[in-house]
């Protein structure tokens, strides 16, 4: 190659590049959650509260109502923690839009785009290092769960789709949270518009049965992205009917994941700043 | 550098144009910049040059113009352009999490480097730049100084042939711009081209090759500082006075002139020699106004903007780059 002659250190571009480069930005990812773990700590306290509060405050009164009379505390944490799970998967999806946002709004994208680096690298990196992070306070909130008194009857291949399916979905809210953050003008206003997504959750199945809803919520409840996506996971680990669920819960995910990516990387490609 | 393509010119640009809105930025410009010089964009604030840069960096797309960048078309070809080139801007591009060493290393692998050769350079600039001591600091407690030559630094890790600096100096303390300017000054000795932009007539004057003076989007004078320097008759004489009444009546006497009410002082392009001198102090005597005292002020920059844009550089301030 004729180029190679003016930066003789570099290898012309390509598909392995794409992958170098993404992986690159994922370890600057990684080095800033370990710099920076306030932001860690809150996608992880977050949830913890939302299941220490439904199970040992509302959920004696909630797991009546929801489950039918003669039900216990326990019986209600077996409904109530796939929920939980699912909304901690929304977690991370502030810290992505952030973290976005302020590569953004500092000048070192536009270092980036100058570079001859892949260009949803960056991008990629947020997401992915989320995504890692979102899978590990799956892990520990899963762990919590268990120890309070969740019992799942859930076989290996159940918890790996179950797994994989939050997998799926951190990485759908991520692009999509990463979509938010390069189009956000400011970090604040980035840091808002995912809030929404963590709360969605709880205008679906996630702590109480929507058939206790008011008809339009329970019309919403049921169309909403999360509520197949909660009875998915419920399935998977407490048995009970999937149907059709499990693949609206994947086309949910896929669809969050495309549109993200393509919302972000369009903004991270275009020419005029801000 | 053994390159095929050899240009004479690491730069070349025609008739590059872009507006905002209504506003034009940019009104054709015509660049050519010789490898392995430093070639300097000198303006005001507001006066294109930023907009310049990044078009020419990629950054941005231009609305009419062509460029070629080490021998690559701009547009077409914008991925081996980005392969050629280094860019420090004016807004700091250090990630304030990681460390010095961090972020060159983070350069390093983004210009695919094998670790330990990106290891190497990596200390090699940390020294070279006086940044040793703190290369396990994070980027966030460094001074402005310490901030500006990291940036520098992390542009040079993949020894780019041809490097856009956008005023690399503003806003740093003198000392630290001196510093900056022995850092360029050695980049060429190496072979590297230097696109700099600055608002410093001096920092032009002191680095560059080759000056172009941008003003409003048009190149409105290039060549060397000695060039533009001889394009005016000289420099200028400088009277001093004691209130504004005689500073206005003087102002009037003589045509072109530069009036500064605060200082009470009052600039008439002159060619420095004896008999423009008398000239002037015949004007004074035979009309009775008074001045304080008078200076001869050998040619310099400024000179050169006040006689070609008809206002003085460091007065057009005010406007910011509505670019941004």
């Amino acid at each position: 190659m004729s180029t190679a002659a003016l930066t003789p250190a570099k290898t012309a571009p390509g598909g392995s590049t794409a992958v170098r480069d993404s992986l690159t930005m994922l370890r600057r990812n990684l080095k800033h959650m370990q710099r920076y773990p306030a932001m860690t700590i809150s996608i992880l306290v977050m949830p913890l509260l939302f299941l220490l509060l439904f199970v040992y405050v509302f959920g004696g009164a909630i797991g009546t109502g929801t489950l039918g009379p003669g039900t216990t505390r326990d019986d209600y944490i077996n409904y109530l923690v796939p929920g939980i799970i699912v909304m901690t998967a929304t977690s991370g999806a502030v810290a992505t839009a952030v973290s976005v946002c302020t590569d953004k709004t500092e000048g070192i994208i536009n270092r980036f785009r100058t570079m001859s680096i892949s260009r949803g690298a960056m991008l990629s990196g947020h997401v992915l290092g989320s995504t890692i992070q979102v899978t590990a306070v799956l892990a520990l909130i899963t762990g919590v769960a268990v120890a309070i008194g969740f019992r799942p009857n859930a076989s290996v291949v159940e918890w790996l789709a179950a797994a994989g399916l939050l997998i799926f979905l951190a990485l759908g809210l991520s692009w999509l949270c990463a979509g938010m953050g390069m189009n956000a003008k400011t970090v604040e206003s980035a840091s808002n518009g995912p809030l929404p997504l963590t709360l969605l959750p709880l205008m679906g199945s996630a702590v109480v049965d929507p058939d206790s809803m008011p008809a339009g919520l329970r019309w919403f409840a049921e169309y909403q992205p999360f509520t197949p996506i909660n009875e998915t996971v419920r399935g998977l680990l407490m048995g009970g009917e999937i149907g059709n669920n499990g693949l609206i819960a994947l086309a949910w995910c896929a669809g969050l994941a495309l549109f993200g990516y393509w919302w972000a990387l369009r903004a991270y490609n275009k020419t005029v700043k801000r | 550098m053994s390159t095929s393509n050899a240009a004479p010119a690491a730069i070349t640009a025609i008739g590059l144009r872009k507006s905002y809105g209504d506003k034009v930025v940019l009104d054709g410009i015509d660049l050519t910049i010789p490898e392995g010089s430093i070639f300097a964009l000198l303006g005001p604030n507001g006066a294109g040059k930023t907009t310049t840069v990044e078009i020419l960096s990629t950054l941005i797309a231009a609305d009419g113009g062509e460029a070629q960048i080490a021998g690559y078309d701009m547009v077409r070809q914008a991925a081996k352009v980005r392969r050629s080139i280094g860019v420090t801007g004016q807004f700091s591009a250090v990630d304030n999490l990681l460390t010095a060493e961090e972020n060159l290393m983070l350069m390093a692998d983004l210009s695919h480097l094998p670790k330990a050769e990106g290891k190497r350079r990596s200390a090699h600039l940390l020294e070279r730049f006086d940044l040793t001591e703190a290369a396990h600091k994070t980027a966030a407690t460094f001074s402005g100084g310490m901030r500006r030559k990291l940036d520098l630094a992390m542009t040079l890790v993949s020894s780019p042939g041809i490097i856009f600096l956008d005023e690399p100096t503003t806003g740093l303390d003198p000392r630290s711009r001196r510093i900056m300017w022995e850092l360029i000054r050695d980049l060429v000795g190496q072979g590297t081209t230097i696109f700099l932009t600055t608002q410093y007539l001096e920092e032009a004057d002191q680095l560059a090759d080759r000056i172009a003076l941008l003003d409003h989007g048009r190149l409105v004078a290039e060549g060397t500082a000695e060039e533009l320097k001889r394009r005016i008759p000289g420099g200028h004489v400088r009277l001093q006075f004691s209130d504004a009444a005689e500073l206005d009546t003087a102002a009037g006497l003589f045509g072109v002139a530069n009036k500064d009410e605060e200082s009470l002082t009052l600039q008439i392009p002159s060619d420095g020699s004896v008999a423009n001198l008398r000239a002037v102090l015949d004007v004074l005597d035979t009309t009775g106004v008074t001045a304080e005292s008078l200076t001869v002020h050998t040619p310099d920059l400024d000179d050169v903007f006040l006689t070609l844009t008809g206002k003085p550089a460091q007065d057009t301030t005010p406007q910011k780059e509505s670019a941004r």
